[in-house]
């Protein structure tokens, strides 16, 4: 019975042509991907979460370590490092929030303002983009001597005085921070692009004929229909802003480094695997606890 | 001023028509400044990329940090530092293998979650999320710990792993878009036409789905070349683009560094400009 609705003209929900019968078809564009993915993701956090349960052998090398259930190394590692945790989200929100107060005028700026002027508007996104034409750990460096205290930048600023003297940019955690926003400014632009650029324009003028002001209309239809992209956005850099270590190894001091530098240098340094593992472990829960609890207070789970 | 403040402004110049004259100062004010403020968040993404390639010119020495006067040498001879040569061929390997394996395995991924129902389909679709959404010192750790544990030294090899490793999502996400916009009657069509399964695929499918394989192609190849974090974890003592410069930044870092980002931004901008402009073109066409 079911090949005979196969083969009706009408059966248009049905599988597409040509799969029907071949069951294992989808498993077997499957394989090599998952297979991929379970080798060497989903493999390695198991073997995170067991290396950081283990204990180093007595009287043994460096770094060797024999499995254990060392539930003293998470207590330990949080009683150690809270203050870098603590930091690392800090610095991951405030660069978000940043970002977004940047990457949401320029993405309207873009969207709707430029929409009449498609060459304009395709030129301004190419500009959005253009940071990631170039390495990322170039562009943190060339911050890094653009801040810099004998920089023309830094001499210029101090002259108008919109700096003192003895300012320094460099080591602080603003330009942990300032780094972070820079580099993920466009991961958050373009998603809000998208949606603001999805926009149809009739809406807002329907907001305006029903006698609303521009920031009522703002708010209550040009702002709701970009949240898919401002929850986007947000999630583009909280996530990898909250991990990174290259902008506070480059940019900060010994007083802003955040919890990527302490794993690290656990691994390479001081090689310290089971709390390294511990402090990834942590990390990652305490992330993806952050990220739940936003997605389903933005209510858009069918976003992921 | 507050960035609400610009958009209020701006929200204000697109909808008021009339009104006395605090209105038409409003309606000027919010005319220029999201522009300007749009104007100045481009000024500080551009700012680096302009001292990138200023001091691509610069008459360095060993230390590229102080302005030395202007030269051409750098440009001349990006080779002169044989170390930065060597990393970017690297880097250009492992992109080139990274994204023929995560193009491939993902297209496939991507084909299996929008065209059949089968039942791993919402745990495949979370196991394809969940490294996005990990921290890339978390991947970089684990897979380090991985390979120490199976006794398989970091180098080229482990690279490629860890980079298809990470590059396999976005493709299946990419592509994943390109396959659900297509209609699948084209493929009924070629079945009607007596085109066998996989002449249609060949034929049909995959000359469509090409665009959407050539973004995540070059999305998985951008991806590579830039990362450094998981990189950083799974090289060893082989040396990427973005690698040799994060190390080299504590020595100072050879001009011809800035030659090859410059020339990479260049030579990108040049490509990506043109296909917007035939873009915009045609949608105005």
């Amino acid at each position: 019975m079911a090949a005979l609705a196969g083969l009706s003209p009408t059966a248009a929900a049905g599988p597409p042509p040509g799969r029907r019968g071949a069951r294992w078809t989808p498993y077997l564009l499957l394989a090599p991907g998952l297979l991929w993915l379970l080798l060497f993701f989903v493999l390695p956090l198991v073997l995170l979460v067991t290396t950081s349960l283990s204990e180093p052998v007595p009287g043994g090398e460096v770094g060797q370590t024999r499995p254990a259930f060392r539930v003293a190394n998470y207590t330990e590692a949080l009683a150690d490092y809270w203050p870098w945790f603590l930091r690392s989200v800090g610095y991951g929100l405030l660069a978000t929030v940043l970002a977004l107060l940047i990457g949401y005028p320029l993405a309207y700026a873009i969207a709707v303002r430029a929409r009449a002027r498609p060459l304009v508007q395709q030129l301004l996104l190419v500009a959005v983009v253009a940071p990631f034409f170039t390495s990322f750990v170039l562009r943190t460096i060339a911050w890094r001597q653009v801040l810099a205290d004998e920089s023309v930048v830094v001499s210029a600023l101090k002259a108008l005085a919109v700096l003192p003297d003895d300012a320094r940019l460099t080591a602080t955690p603003l330009a942990v921070v300032a780094g972070l926003t820079y580099n993920f400014i466009p991961f958050m632009t373009l998603p809000i692009y998208a949606s603001l650029e999805r926009l149809d324009p009739r809406l807002l003028e329907a907001g305006q004929d029903l006698y609303a002001g521009p920031a009522t209309t703002f708010a209550t239809v040009t702002l709701p229909l970009s949240l898919p992209g401002v929850v986007a956005g947000t999630l583009l850099t909280f996530i990898p802003a909250t991990g990174d270590y290259v902008n506070a190894a480059l940019l900060g001091g010994p007083g802003s480094a955040m919890l990527g530098n302490v794993i690290d240098s656990r691994f390479f340094r001081v090689v310290d695997y089971p709390t390294a593992a511990a402090l990834s472990f942590l990390l990652m829960a305490l992330i993806l606890a952050l990220v739940a609890l936003y997605v389903r207070r933005a209510g858009t789970e069918d976003l992921l | 001023m507050s960035a609400g403040q610009v958009l209020a402004g701006a929200a204000a110049a697109e909808h008021v028509r009339s009104g006395g004259p605090q209105r038409a100062w409003r309606r000027r004010a919010g005319d220029w400044l999201l522009p300007a403020f749009a104007g100045l968040a481009l000024v500080y993404l551009l700012v680096p990329i302009a001292y990138t390639f200023a001091f691509s010119f610069n008459d360095a020495g060993r230390s590229n940090l102080v302005w030395r006067g202007a030269t051409l040498d750098n440009w001349r001879d990006p080779c002169g530092a044989p170390a930065v040569c060597s990393a970017v061929v690297t880097s250009l390997q492992i992109g080139v293998l990274a994204t023929v394996l995560a193009t491939a395995m993902g297209t496939l991924v991507a084909l299996a979650l929008v065209r059949h129902r089968f039942r791993l389909r919402a745990t495949t679709n979370l196991l394809v999320f969940l490294p996005m959404a990990t921290p890339e010192v978390v991947l970089g750790a684990s897979l380090l710990a991985q390979f120490l544990n199976l006794r398989i030294a970091p180098g080229f090899w482990t690279v490629v792993v860890a980079h298809t490793m990470f590059c396999l999502s976005f493709v299946v996400v990419t592509v994943k878009a390109r396959v659900a916009s297509l209609d699948p009657r084209l493929e009924e069509a070629a079945a009607d036409l007596y085109a066998s399964p996989l002449q249609a695929f060949w034929r049909v499918t995959l000359p469509l789905l090409a665009p959407g394989i050539a973004a995540a192609a070059l999305l998985s190849f951008a991806l590579s070349f830039d990362d450094f974090i998981i990189t950083n974890f799974n090289s060893g003592s082989t040396d990427t683009f973005p690698k040799f410069v994060y190390v080299a930044a504590t020595r100072g870092i050879p001009a011809q560094a800035n030659v090859i980002g410059s020339a990479m931004f260049l030579a990108i901008l040049a490509v990506v400009v043109l296909a917007r402009i035939l873009t915009a073109r045609r949608r105005l066409a």
